[in-house]
C-alpha cells in the first residue's frame, strides 16, 4: 500500500516515501491521466467511473468552462464556444490548418500560433488544453489525496519543436510540474512491454484521432530503444470522419452548411465510422436545422473505397521508418496497435498486410498510452521500481540551419537519439561583417521555405575581420523531451558573444503569468503566494535529493570541509524556509546547487566506472 | 569540474580502438553506461546532476554512434591516428571507380524514371554486397596493415557509395508518396 501523505514543502521526507506523480495522454479526441498503484499502472476515473474524458471545451460568457461530456454534448448546439480537437492547432499557424474553413470557429490568426475566438474572450490553443489538463489533474489530486509531484504527458512522436513546446506550456499553465514529454508510441511499448516481458524489435502503430505515428523499437533487456520513427501530425480519425461527411453532403445534395449542421453531420460520420468496425452496413439519420433530412445507408465497401487513400498515407511513413531503421518487414517480431482508429477493419489489414503478420490486440488501443506514460512517471518521480529499464528515445524530424541560397544545412539528422548535441561552425562572408544571422528550421526538405521555422536570432559583436576570418560555433542541444535550444558563440582573438534562444513560438514567463492572472480560476490566487509555494516546494526536491546523495557517498567522495561547506548550504536554505521570502529562498537554492557541484560530478564520474566495472566482470 | 570529456570514444565504452570490434559489446558497454547516467535517473535530483547526466549522455550518444556505423568508425579511428579524410575538399577519385560510379547512377537513374520499385530494390540488395566487400577492405588497411592513407582513400569512396545508398531511398520514397 501506497503511503498518501506528502510531506511539507521544505520538510525532509524519508526515502521511501511514496510521491505522487502520474501520466497523462492528452489525446485530439479523448484525455486520460492514469498512475502506478500498488506497483500496477491504473486509469483514473471521475466520480461517475469513466475514464475517458472527451478532449471538448466549452467557455461560457461569465469566462467559466465546461471540459469533457457536459461539453461534447453541447457541441452542435454551441459549436463556436466549443472547442474540440484543440490539439490539431497546438503549434500551428492558421496557414498550416488547410481545412480551416470548413470549421466552425473563428480564428483569429496570430504570430506562431493560431487562435479562437470566443464568448469569453479570444484563447491560444495553449490555453484551452490547459483547461483539459487542469480537469485531469484535479481527478488524480482528488483521487490521490495529495499533490502531485509532477506529470508525464504524451505528445504523438512526429510532433515538432512547436507543438511540443506548445504542449509543455499548457502543462505548465494548468499548474503541472512537467517531468517529462514522452512520445506516444513510446509509452505504449513501455506499457506493451513491461507487461508482456517482450523482447526483439516491435513497431508501435499509432493512429489517434489527429496523429499518425509509427515508432519502430528495439526491447532488449529492460532498454527500450527506438530505432526509428516518422509519421504524420495532421492525419487521424477525424479525417475518416470528415470523409464520410463529403460523402455525406454529396449524396443528400448539401452544400452551404450552418456550423451547428456541420457538427451535427460530423457527428454522426464519426458514429457511422465506429458502427462498420462490426456492421457491413449503417443508416445514417439527421434533421438539419432548416428541416431538411438526411437518410442515408453507407456501406462498409463504399467506406474503404473513399478512405483509401487516407489508409495509404499512414503506409509510406511507416516504409520509411523501417527504412530508416534499417530493417525490413520480416524483422518485425510484434506490430502494436494503439490509438481508437486502428479498431477499423481496413486499417487492421492494411498493416497485417505491410509486415505480414496479424497486428497485436490484446491491450486496450485508448488507454495503453496513459499507462505506459505513468510507468514512466512514477520512475521519473524518483520511486522505486522492482524493474530497471531505461528508454532510448529519438527526434522525429532534423534540424538545421538557413545557409546561403535559402537551403536548409541538417545540423541534427531524424531520428537521432536523445540528447543530442551538435555543432557547426560558419564564418564572416564580407570584410567587417560584426553580425550575423542565424535561422534555426525543422524538416526534412532542401529549401528552408518547405521546413518549418523555429527560431531566428542574431549574433552580435564579432569583432570586425576580414571575409572569412571569424569563427562561428553555432550549438545545437536538444534535451530528453526532444526540445532544442540554440547557442551561438564567435570565438576568435578572444572575444566571444554568446546567446542562448527558445524557439520564438514558446511562450514566454510572463505571457504564462499573464494568463494565469486572466484566467477565471486563477484570477484570485496572489501570484506571490504561488511563486513562494513554488520555491518551497523546488528547495525540498533539492534538500531531499542532496541528503539522499550524501547518505549514498557523502562519506567516501567529501572530504571534511566539502561535507562541511554543503551541510552549511543546506542549513543556511533551510533558514529562509522559515521565512515567506521567495527570493531568498531562490538564492539559495542557487547556491547550493552552486556549491554542490562538485559533489555531483564526482558521483556522476563514479557512475560511469560502475558501469564500465561491471562491464568487466561480465567478460570474465 | 572533473567531468572527463578527454577520453576518446573508445575509452569511454572500454573497448580496443580497432574497426573490427566487437558491436555486441559496445551496444552493452553503450546500455550500461546509459542506465547509469541518462537523464531519466536524474530528474528528482539537484540541478547540477541534471545538468551532468544531460552532458554524459549526450557524450556517449555521441560516442555509440560515431562508433556504430563502419564509416563513423573509420573516420573516427583515422581522426585518433592523425589522418583527416577531408570529404568535402579532397575529391580526387581513382577513373575506374568514377567509370563505376556513373554505371551505378545510370541504373539508378534508368529505375525511378521506370518507376520501378522491385529493381531499385535489387540495386540497393547489389549495393549493399558492395558496400559489404569494401568494409572488408577497409578493416585489413586499418587493423592490419595500418596504411591509413589507403584506408582515407577508401573512406571517401564508401562515402560516395553511401550516397548512392541514400539516392535510392529517396527514389523508392518519391515512389511512395
Amino acid at each position: 500500500m501506497a503511503l498518501l501523505q506528502i510531506a511539507e514543502p521544505g520538510m525532509s521526507t524519508a526515502p521511501h516515501q511514496h510521491r505522487l506523480a502520474v501520466g497523462i495522454d492528452l489525446g485530439t479526441t479523448n484525455s486520460l491521466v492514469a498512475t502506478v498503484r500498488s506497483g500496477m499502472s491504473v486509469v483514473l476515473h471521475d466520480e461517475n467511473g469513466r475514464g475517458l474524458l472527451p478532449s471538448v471545451v466549452r467557455y461560457h460568457a461569465d469566462g467559466s468552462t465546461d471540459v469533457g461530456y457536459p461539453a461534447q454534448a453541447m457541441q452542435s448546439r454551441d459549436p463556436h464556444n466549443t472547442i474540440v480537437s484543440v490539439k490539431r492547432f497546438m503549434g500551428r499557424g492558421l496557414r498550416d490548418l488547410p481545412d480551416a474553413g470548413s470549421m466552425p470557429y473563428q480564428f483569429v490568426d496570430a504570430p506562431g500560433m493560431v487562435q479562437i475566438k470566443t464568448v469569453a474572450g479570444v484563447k491560444s490553443p495553449v490555453e484551452v488544453s490547459a483547461e483539459i489538463l487542469k480537469v485531469l489533474r484535479d481527478r488524480a489530486e482528488k483521487a490521490l489525496g495529495g499533490d502531485l509531484v509532477g506529470a508525464v504527458i504524451t505528445v504523438p512522436a512526429y510532433f515538432d519543436d512547436a507543438q511540443r513546446q506548445a504542449t509543455k506550456d499548457a502543462a505548465r499553465l494548468a499548474g503541472l510540474n512537467v517531468l517529462r514529454l514522452l512520445n506516444e508510441p513510446t509509452a505504449a511499448a513501455v506499457a506493451y512491454g513491461l507487461d508482456n516481458a517482450a523482447e526483439g524489435v516491435y513497431a508501435v502503430y499509432d493512429l489517434g484521432g489527429g496523429t499518425f505515428d509509427i515508432s519502430i523499437l528495439r526491447l532488449s533487456k529492460g532498454v527500450f530503444e527506438v530505432l526509428a520513427t516518422n509519421g504524420d501530425s495532421a492525419l487521424g480519425g477525424d479525417d475518416f470522419d470528415h470523409r464520410i461527411y463529403c460523402w455525406i453532403l454529396e449524396q443528400a445534395k448539401l452544400s452551404g452548411m450552418k456550423p451547428q449542421d456541420a457538427r451535427l453531420l460530423l457527428t454522426r460520420a464519426r458514429e457511422a465510422k465506429e458502427d462498420l468496425t462490426f456492421r457491413p452496413e449503417v443508416r445514417i439519420n439527421a434533421v438539419l436545422g432548416a428541416g431538411e433530412t438526411v437518410d442515408l445507408t453507407l456501406a462498409s465497401e463504399t467506406f474503404i473505397e473513399i478512405t483509401r487513400s487516407l489508409v495509404n498515407k499512414t503506409l509510406a511513413p511507416t516504409r520509411k521508418a523501417l527504412r530508416d531503421a534499417g530493417l525490413e518487414p520480416e524483422d518485425v517480431k510484434g506490430v502494436v496497435m494503439v490509438g481508437g482508429a486502428t479498431r477499423m477493419p481496413q486499417i487492421q489489414r492494411a498493416v497485417g498486410q505491410l509486415f505480414r503478420q496479424e497486428p497485436l490486440n490484446n491491450l486496450d488501443p485508448d488507454k495503453v498510452v496513459a499507462l505506459g506514460a505513468a510507468i514512466q512517471a512514477n520512475v521519473l518521480a524518483g520511486n522505486r521500481s522492482d524493474d530497471d529499464w531505461l528508454l532510448l528515445d529519438v527526434i522525429p524530424l532534423s534540424l538545421g540551419l538557413e545557409t546561403m541560397g535559402g537551403l536548409a544545412e541538417k545540423v541534427i539528422p531524424r531520428n537521432s537519439t536523445i540528447p543530442v548535441a551538435r555543432t557547426q561552425e560558419f564564418t564572416t562572408y564580407k570584410d567587417g561583417q560584426t553580425a550575423m544571422s542565424i535561422h534555426v528550421v525543422q524538416g526534412e526538405r532542401e529549401l528552408v521555405s518547405d521546413c518549418r521555422s523555429l527560431a531566428k536570432f542574431e549574433l552580435r559583436g564579432i569583432p570586425p575581420m576580414v571575409a572569412g576570418g571569424a569563427r562561428i560555433r553555432v550549438t545545437f542541444q536538444v534535451d530528453a523531451d526532444g526540445l532544442l535550444s540554440v547557442s551561438a558563440r564567435e570565438k576568435s582573438s578572444g572575444v566571444e558573444a554568446s546567446v542562448v534562444v527558445k524557439p520564438s513560438y514558446g511562450l514566454s514567463d510572463d505571457e504564462i503569468a499573464r494568463m494565469l492572472l486572466t484566467s477565471q480560476e486563477n484570477a484570485k490566487v496572489d501570484m506571490a503566494s504561488r511563486a513562494l509555494r513554488e520555491q518551497q516546494v523546488e528547495a525540498g526536491r533539492l534538500i531531499e535529493a542532496i541528503e539522499a546523495a550524501l547518505t549514498e557517498n557523502g562519506d567516501t567522495l567529501l572530504g571534511a570541509t566539502e561535507r562541511a561547506e554543503i551541510d552549511e548550504g543546506m542549513a543556511a536554505l533551510r533558514r529562509t524556509l522559515e521565512g515567506a521570502n521567495h527570493q531568498l529562498i531562490k538564492e539559495q537554492i542557487e547556491n547550493l546547487n552552486h556549491i554542490s557541484e562538485m559533489f555531483a560530478a564526482r558521483r556522476m564520474d563514479q557512475s560511469v566506472q560502475k558501469a564500465l566495472t561491471g562491464l568487466k566482470l561480465e567478460e570474465l | 569540474m572533473n567531468f572527463d570529456f578527454s577520453k576518446n570514444h573508445f575509452e569511454l565504452f572500454g573497448i580496443p580502438p580497432l574497426y573490427q570490434i566487437d558491436l555486441i559489446q559496445l551496444e552493452q558497454a553503450y546500455r550500461d553506461i546509459q542506465s547509469q547516467i541518462h537523464p531519466d535517473k536524474f530528474t528528482h535530483l539537484s540541478d547540477a546532476e541534471r545538468r551532468l547526466s544531460m552532458q554524459w549522455s549526450t557524450q556517449a550518444n555521441e560516442a555509440y554512434q560515431t562508433l556504430r556505423q563502419p564509416l563513423g568508425r573509420a573516420r573516427y579511428l583515422l581522426h585518433l591516428n592523425g589522418v583527416e579524410i577531408h570529404e568535402e575538399i579532397n575529391t580526387a577519385m581513382s577513373p575506374a571507380f568514377l567509370m563505376q560510379q556513373m554505371e551505378w547512377r545510370e541504373a539508378i537513374g534508368e529505375a525511378r524514371a521506370a518507376k520501378d520499385a522491385p529493381a531499385l530494390e535489387h540495386l540497393r540488395g547489389q549495393l549493399r554486397a558492395e558496400i559489404q566487400a569494401q568494409q572488408h577492405q577497409l578493416s585489413d588497411l586499418l587493423d592490419k596493415d595500418k596504411n591509413y592513407p589507403k584506408a582515407a582513400e577508401m573512406v571517401r569512396e564508401l562515402k560516395f557509395m553511401e550516397k548512392l545508398r541514400e539516392e535510392i531511398n529517396y527514389a523508392l520514397e518519391a515512389l511512395d508518396a
